[in-house]
């Protein structure tokens, strides 16, 4: 029973050309975990300081959207925390469109290597889109 | 696939006869995900202030408690279910992948009970406005 050489594995990531296909699929693991633990702790921290009165909540919006002028650390938390925001809005819709391209599939279709491919290509474009169409929309009718 | 042998049942090598009900479960939460946490970003987006007392006092209407509750338990499901994948995908020491996904079991369960309760205190307490 002794092997004289390692068992044959099957190929990996680093053996196949990327596309469309490689990178929908990652990404829907990574927008999935993001969301699960960026997103699952910030929704969790969000509803805790509602719940715990208009100081805490103070705090809450302080770090997230709108410290002082002159305080740099709270400016600073500021933009790490719309970075964060935009990012997990875009997590969303690419983990919410790549997920209704799954559940298609759970159906048997789209399996076919343009239609695959298309679809891949359509998902990560619409999820970019609606990320944008929802800051600008955002953004333009002003923060509170 | 099969079942396994009955030896390997014993040992727990067969089916668990489980993985069905994760695949399920993970599609359902998925649909309340997608219906539920949409609603949630178009009604904060709509919110005319994010103040303490308009987001205090949204939550605790019903027709916005009810459905925030009802996310709260699809997210973190659907959380305990894809983490789960994600650890035993990657995780491959047995000792150490029980404790990893006893302490995503915690997470998930605790992090929900925290949402859900923040949202219960608000809506019976009736939220400032």
């Amino acid at each position: 029973m002794a092997q004289s050489r390692p068992r044959p594995l099957s190929p990996h990531l680093t053996i196949w050309r990327w596309g469309p296909h490689m990178l929908i699929s990652i990404l829907h693991r990574v927008t999935g975990d993001g969301l699960a633990i960026v997103g699952g702790l910030g929704l969790t921290w969000w509803l805790f300081a509602a719940a715990s009165g208009p100081a805490d909540y103070a705090t809450f919006q302080y770090y997230v959207w709108r410290a002082d002028e002159a305080d740099l650390a709270g400016l600073i938390a500021n933009y790490v925390s719309r970075i964060v925001l935009i990012g997990l809005s875009w997590a969303f819709f690419q983990h919410l469109f790549s997920g209704l391209r799954h559940l298609v599939m759970d159906m048997g279709a789209g399996y076919e290597l343009k239609t695959n491919r298309t679809w891949s290509l359509v998902v990560m474009a619409a999820a970019v889109i609606a990320t944008i169409a929802l800051w600008a929309y955002i953004f333009t009718r002003g923060a509170h | 696939m099969g079942s396994g042998t009955k030896v390997g049942k014993v040992r727990g090598l067969g089916s668990a006869k489980s993985g069905v009900h994760h695949w399920v479960a993970q599609r359902f939460t998925a649909i309340g995900n997608a219906l539920l946490v949409s609603w949630l970003i178009a009604g904060l987006v709509m919110l005319p202030s994010h103040d303490h007392g308009a987001v205090a006092g949204w939550l605790a209407q019903p027709i916005v408690a009810v459905p925030m509750m009802l996310m709260i338990v699809s997210v973190f499901y659907h959380i305990r279910l894809g983490l789960q994948v994600l650890i035993e995908d990657y995780v491959h020491d047995d000792g150490l992948k029980f404790a990893v996904l006893v302490l995503l079991t915690f997470y998930a369960i605790g992090a929900g009970a925290v949402c859900l309760f923040s949202v219960a205190k608000l809506a019976f307490a009736g939220g400032p406005l």
